[in-house]
């Protein structure tokens, strides 16, 4: 397991020397061909144990990081994180080496972009060979924030920067909700490796905090996977380049969300909120993705809301399932946990086709200069190779043979009828909806297929590059594509090859209890005879085609939706009104003014150590047990009270100051009289440099004025200064009087023999408690940076301003 | 500080010729006996500090610094450095972090002398100080 470990690393571990690489072979070498070794080998890696996985294994490995937490990398190589593992580091290699020939080592900062993209390939692999849920949700973020870079990869524009902000924020806020619903789990399970959970299903799903933890994990998978309302990033992230889009945003990230749902689906399914929660959450994004992705006019929004759609379709599969694990499904389990089925056979091609989608609408872009359909047209003649591979990709979208979408589309109409047989969780009343949703969704899904292949590709062109030396992409570029598209036609043929290799494994380790009972069982042909499947797909082609064809016509009722209800608007309402709010808020104790931050301060002090010291009854006065006090004590301390009062009646500063270090000294001499020299050698010397630093900072202080303020504000000063006064001898008082913890001065009885040392004070502080000295003069240097940063940064904005 | 108007300090100016060289004297020894008596790093890096603002009182901050060619905060940063450095000796022994050895050397002219660690730890702690509290000083002194 440790060369998983590093396999798994790799990417980060690469990372590392990235700048390297990009310092020594930048321009000449693309330093993407280096980086293209990550990928490849990680693919190769885990081709390897699928033999394992095959055999019915799971193999699992720990690295200990915070064991007293639980928290753990923990990682299990199984049927379903395979599938994931092999389409992150395939379609990785082909997004790389697509990358090559798409970003220009002249002009972009590769070596960024490259970071990132290890950074995204390695925390993905982490996520899902996690079996810790807490390593899992660090790797979650991850992929958040690597997202945020590279939607931002082009930071000088502000579409770029105000898409990745938005894709932060809301998957951010869907990672917390997730995190805080794993901390539920784990109360509930006092586990927090996933495997181990999946034995104490019974206990959680009887547990009071099982709905809540249920809801928060789900807020996280649906906002990582755009699932409606939470779709708005998506389209925004299209900023990012494109080789990100085929990467991040539709073969990999946006399907975190996606297996966390079938990773956790042995712990939540089986009753009625998951099922329709998850189904119909997957149902409506289907179809608003899929009516939206029609009146988009950029090619690569347009595969934005496709992508939308489809994960919703993924999603909705996931949620029709889990009716397999209802306790009363009984026989007809199989027939139900075909969707699962049917939802790792989707993912997987939807990554391959719309990752071919994605590059070629690269290519489209790079050699026309536009991605607006309104301008596109005719490329047909002139780019056929990128006709070819974008009529093999829509096709398979729209789920036509002979391409593995229609497959996968036809296994999902099957589990839509199954699932209209249902007769429970109310499906016998409204279960007839959902396969007349999903039908209509594919009619749209069909539409802006055929709008994307042949707006683009037939017609008169208007782009701005027209009738000049628009031409074919480099071969080069042209390869990625190719295989994908390769793999959509090499799927239809041979489904049942990929199935038994990787999917049957991945769906065994979604439902390993229906697994073991060997109900699972699934034969993939193109042709089944005249079943109601293939009427719907014939239905969706006529209508779909009809549709198309009167476009024009009918496109208008895309204008009567108000625009002021568009979910951006929403979003966008919501991040205004919060800003307002919050600046109001802040803005009602944050002043500007340091009196007021003090009263802050003293108010608190004086609330909770005097309140401790009441409600705990802590005020112990326990004089008797105290050393004789001395004559010369007596003189020193009233000496300290004359200098205490001289302090508060001061004319000038000056006084009060020399005042204040004069009291010092004298706390430096009863040192004396206790017999702590060291202490008093420290304190006379700490006193003497910071009377210095007063005098210096004295110099910037105006003269005191008489205080001309309210009575009011005086008497708040003075309760102030009577109540933490009070508080304070209080404390002093009590201090003698109370032991919580028992002595540590046995401790140090023998410090000669321990630290060498005869000066215990010194053995404490450097050998005994040495960690606190290292910690103190850390905090010591900081604050002298801090210091000197704030004086010369104020300065040389003051220069800047004047100049 | 030279905000005061040439100010007839010759008084001053000869006193702290001698005087600087006892407490710089005074901090040495205050740092050395630390290990045995009363004193240590933190205590002698602060009297030395006070030497040094005794200097920055009477020549100004802009002389003495032409003549203590050091960048404080480098002293800083080096003092923490090898306060944490000394603390990794022991992890590459497999002993927790910051553990300290000591024992009994000859060493010519000084006889049979005890050496530690902790000592260079001290040194650390002496130059963190230094370092620190210089930044601070000259920071603010400086800001007019």
């Amino acid at each position: 397991m440790e060369w998983f470990f590093l396999m798994m690393g790799l990417p980060f571990l690469f990372a590392l020397i990235v700048p390297t690489l990009y310092k020594r072979f930048t321009p000449q070498i693309h330093i993407g061909w280096f980086v293209l070794a990550i990928p490849l080998s990680v693919f190769v890696y885990l081709l390897s144990y699928i033999p394992l996985i095959l055999a019915g294994e799971t193999l699992w490995g720990k690295l200990p990081w915070i064991p007293s937490y639980g928290i753990d990398l923990t990682m299990t190589i199984d049927g379903l994180s395979m599938v994931f593992g092999l389409i992150i580091s395939g379609v990785g290699f082909l997004v790389v080496l697509y990358s090559i020939y798409y970003l220009s080592p002249k002009k972009e900062a590769l070596h960024n972009f490259y970071i990132y993209l290890l950074m995204f390939m390695g925390a993905m692999l982490g996520l899902v060979f996690s079996d810790n849920i807490f390593g899992l949700y660090v790797f979650w973020e991850i992929t958040s924030v690597s997202s945020f870079l590279l939607i931002a990869y082009w930071f000088q524009r502000e579409n770029s920067r105000a898409g990745a902000l938005k894709s932060l924020l809301i998957t951010v806020f869907g990672g917390f909700c997730m995190l805080a619903g794993f901390i539920l789990l784990y109360i509930i399970t006092d586990t927090s490796s996933i495997r181990e959970m999946m034995g104490q299903v019974a206990q959680i799903q009887s547990h009071g905090l099982f709905v809540p933890a249920m809801l928060l994990v789900l807020l996280g998978a649906f906002t990582k996977s755009a699932q409606f309302p939470f779709s708005i990033w998506l389209p925004d992230a299209m900023e990012a380049p494109t080789p990100v889009s085929a990467y991040l945003h539709s073969a990999t990230m946006v399907k975190a969300g996606i297996y966390l749902v079938a990773r956790l689906t042995a712990i939540f399914a089986g009753g009625a909120l998951w099922f329709w929660l998850v189904s119909s959450i997957g149902l409506v994004t289907l179809f608003y993705g899929a009516i939206n992705a029609v009146r988009q006019t950029d090619l690569k929004a347009l595969l934005a809301y496709s992508t939308v759609s489809q994960l919703g379709l993924i999603m909705s599969l996931l949620g029709l399932g889990s009716a397999a694990l209802w306790p009363e499904a009984g026989n007809l389990s199989g027939l139900f946990a075909l969707a699962f089925f049917a939802a790792v056979f989707h993912l997987f091609n939807h990554a391959t086709f719309k990752g071919c989608l994605f590059m070629v609408v690269g290519i489209i872009d790079l050699e026309t200069g536009t991605r607006d359909i309104r301008k596109l047209g005719g490329l047909m003649y002139i780019m056929p190779v990128s006709f070819t591979l974008t009529m093999v990709g829509t096709l398979s979208m729209a789920g036509l043979p002979p391409f593995s979408g229609f497959l996968s589309k036809e296994l999902f109409f099957t589990a839509l009828l199954n699932a209209s047989h249902m007769t429970f969780f109310n499906m016998e009343s409204i279960g007839i909806l959902i396969p007349i949703i999903a039908w209509i969704a594919s009619i749209f899904t069909f539409i802006y297929c055929m709008i994307m292949l042949f707006k683009t590709f037939t017609g008169k062109p208007h782009y701005p590059k027209v009738g000049k030396n628009v031409h074919e992409a480099p071969v080069g570029m042209l390869i990625p594509p190719t295989i994908l598209a390769g793999l959509v036609l090499v799927v239809f043929f041979f489904p049942n090859h990929l199935a038994q290799s990787i999917l049957l494994p991945a769906w065994a380790a979604i439902v390993p209890g229906l697994a073991q009972k060997g109900i699972l069982q699934v034969q993939i042909s193109a042709w089944h005879g005249l079943s109601p499947e293939l009427f719907m797909t014939v239905g969706v082609v006529i209508i779909g085609a009809f549709l198309y064809k009167n476009l024009s016509k009918w496109q208008g009722i895309y204008h009567w939706y108000p625009k002021s209800l568009t979910l951006n608007n929403i979003y966008y309402g919501f991040l205004k009104g919060m800003e307002s709010f919050s600046g109001a808020v802040t803005q009602r104790y944050m002043t500007g003014s340091v009196r007021d931050y003090l009263v802050y301060i003293f108010i608190f002090i004086v609330m909770i150590v005097g309140g401790a010291l009441l409600l705990g009854q802590g005020f112990k006065f326990a004089p008797f047990q105290d050393a004789p006090v001395s004559i010369y004590e007596i003189a020193l301390l009233l000496a300290m009270v004359v200098l205490a009062v001289t302090v508060l009646f001061a004319r000038s500063r000056l006084t009060s100051i020399l005042a204040v270090g004069a009291l010092g000294y004298m706390v430096a001499f009863l040192f004396v009289l206790f017999r702590a020299p060291d202490l008093a050698l420290t304190q006379l010397v700490v006193e003497t440099v910071t009377t210095v630093l007063f005098l210096l900072c004295f110099y910037h202080l105006p003269k005191i004025k008489k205080d001309n303020s309210s009575w009011r504000v005086k008497a708040t000063k003075g309760t102030i200064a009577l109540g933490m006064g009070l508080v304070m001898t209080l404390v002093a008082l009590s201090v003698n009087g109370s032991r919580f913890f028992p002595s540590i001065s046995w401790f140090y009885e023998n410090a000669y023999d321990l630290a060498g040392a005869q000066n215990i004070v010194n053995a404490i502080l450097v050998d005994f408690r040495g960690v606190d000295t290292m910690l103190e003069i850390l905090v010591l240097t900081m604050a002298g940076l801090g210091v000197y940063i704030l004086v010369k940064l104020r300065k040389e904005g003051e220069e800047r301003e004047r100049t | 500080m030279k905000n005061v108007k040439e100010p007839n300090d010759v008084i001053l100016r000869i006193v702290t010729g001698v005087a600087v060289i006892i407490i710089l004297t005074f901090a040495i020894n205050l740092f050395v006996s630390g290990h045995h008596n009363p004193g240590g790093g933190f205590i002698g890096g602060l009297t030395f500090v006070s030497a040094i603002v005794l200097l920055f009182l009477v020549y100004g901050i802009e002389k003495i610094r032409n003549n203590i060619p050091f960048d404080f905060k480098v002293v800083a940063g080096v003092g923490v450095l090898i306060a944490v450095l000394t603390g990794v000796r022991g992890m590459l022994v497999k002993e927790p972090f910051l553990t300290q050895i000591f024992g009994h050397v000859y060493v010519p002219l000084f006889g049979e002398t005890e050496l530690a660690t902790a000592v260079l730890f001290d040194v650390g702690v002496a130059l963190a100080v230094i370092g620190a509290s210089l930044t601070i000083i000259i920071s603010i002194g400086d800001d007019r």
